[in-house]
């Protein structure tokens, strides 16, 4: 079990430390959510009541926005340099490298969605603070199926052709239920409302959380094959 | 010869059933003509859950075995799948505007088989744009798997999105008992459908199969 733990541990670590010096995918993710605030302005007008109403449709939006690009980046690198072959080649479960390259993926998102809440924060005036730990939770497990799912996908569509193409057609229907469930939760946390009021679509996220984690644990092999 | 058969049976079942649909059926009190929709309805959708429970098991199946047979079955089953849940959308739209008033509306059911349809088109996609045929097959056996256990949590996501938004308005009246003769034509249309789903699993699987000899 260390071993296994060690190996994602590993992948992560290797991800951090080449973004660390590379700086490729969090600058240009960061410079996005602030294009995406002035498109979210432009579509939505100078009213602040409308962008209150829409909050958190635009928040999520924002969010899978992001995580379409930088999901359907996970796997490109390891294109370069035969190095998908050494993830092939590497002893032991291949679900470890998955777990890894998912942590990665929910690391990266955690900061675009930290930036994206402070530019919300700043530019329209509102204020998280108080809702601050329910949101965190809504966002932990909405990020964490997005990622899931995403990050497997990710994998299938490194190797084509058209994959910036078909990555989001795959991706979008497939997490129906997380963008629902996280909408209406965060909608609800936002309102002020206790966290039980959104009980159910905490629950319904976990629970698709689950699922999709041991779909792309049990299937994650058969895609790195290449 | 058996799939020919198979074939021969489905159609004669199809005429039944339209023969049923229209001539045996009887005329529905409030909706008229209209209700005749249905028969087309419910057998489309039911086959096509059939058809993706299909591609489950060919997907599972090729990633256990490594046969490029279950990957053809997977295939064979996802083109009539996505096909007889268009018709679902498709009938249940053209029903919608005179017995609802309009052609969509984003109700709970209508919208998780219209997620469903997405799910599948995304898969046949991904098929088409891969050569390699253990390739295609692994990857459209991951991304079938993930679209079939997805299923039920879409079901549930999008039902409560509903329910929470805004009670039912628009369904309407409970589903009152069904009359005997009504629940015979539907039983009668969903085992034509049925057969004419086998059908085309088997036909579509046979045409793969020389495909893949021809390639190969």
């Amino acid at each position: 079990m260390s071993a296994y733990l060690r190996r994602a541990w590993i992948v992560v670590w290797k991800d951090v430390l080449s973004e660390r010096r590379s700086k490729e995918s969090l600058n240009a993710l960061v410079f996005f959510s602030i294009l995406l605030l002035f498109v979210f302005q432009f579509a939505l007008g100078p009213e602040r009541a409308r962008v209150e109403t829409a909050l958190p449709g635009l928040l999520w939006l924002g969010f899978i926005l992001a995580g379409l690009l930088a999901f359907g980046r996970t796997f490109l690198v390891e294109r370069e340099n035969d190095c998908w072959e050494g993830l092939v080649l590497s002893p032991g479960d291949k679900s470890a490298i998955y777990l890894g390259k998912l942590a990665g993926n929910v690391l990266l998102m955690a900061v675009v969605e930290a930036v994206l809440l402070l530019l919300f924060t700043v530019f329209f005036g509102l204020d998280f603070t108080g809702v601050l730990p329910a949101l965190c939770l809504v966002l932990a497990l909405g990020t964490l199926g997005l990622a899931a799912v995403g990050t497997l996908f990710g994998a299938i569509t490194a190797q084509l052709r058209a994959r910036e193409l078909l990555f989001p057609v795959l991706l979008l229907p497939a997490v129906v239920p997380i963008l629902l469930g996280s909408v209406s939760a965060t909608q609800s946390v936002i309102l002020g409302q206790p966290l039980a009021e959104a009980a159910a679509w905490l629950k319904l996220l976990a629970a698709a959380d689950l699922v999709y984690l041991v779909v792309g644990v049990l299937t994650f092999e058969f895609v790195l094959e290449g | 010869m058996a799939v020919r058969a198979l074939g021969w049976l489905a159609a004669l079942a199809l005429v039944a059933g339209l023969a049923t649909a229209f001539g045996y059926a009887p005329r529905e009190a409030v909706q008229g003509n209209v209700q005749r929709i249905m028969y087309l309805h419910v057998p489309a959708v039911l086959t096509a859950y059939l058809a993706f429970g299909l591609v489950f098991l060919g997907s599972v199946g090729y990633l256990l075995t490594r046969r490029p047979g279950w990957d053809r079955l997977a295939l064979a089953a996802a083109e009539p799948g996505v096909i007889f849940t268009g018709i679902t959308i498709a009938s249940g739209s053209i029903w919608g505007k005179p017995t609802w008033g309009t052609w969509w509306t984003w109700d709970a059911r209508l919208t998780s088989t219209a997620v469903l349809f997405l799910v599948y088109v995304g898969y046949l996609l991904l098929r088409g744009m891969l050569d390699e045929p253990d390739r295609r097959a692994r990857a459209a056996a991951v991304v079938g798997i993930l679209g079939t256990a997805n299923i039920p949590i879409v079901h549930f996501s999008v039902k409560w999105w509903r329910a929470l938004h805004q009670p039912a308005t628009i369904l309407g009246p409970e589903p009152s008992p069904i009359a005997a003769p009504i629940a015979f034509t539907l039983l009668v249309n969903w085992l034509a459908f049925t057969l004419l789903l086998l059908y085309l699993v088997a036909k579509r699987t046979e045409i793969a199969r020389l495909e893949d000899l021809h390639a190969g």
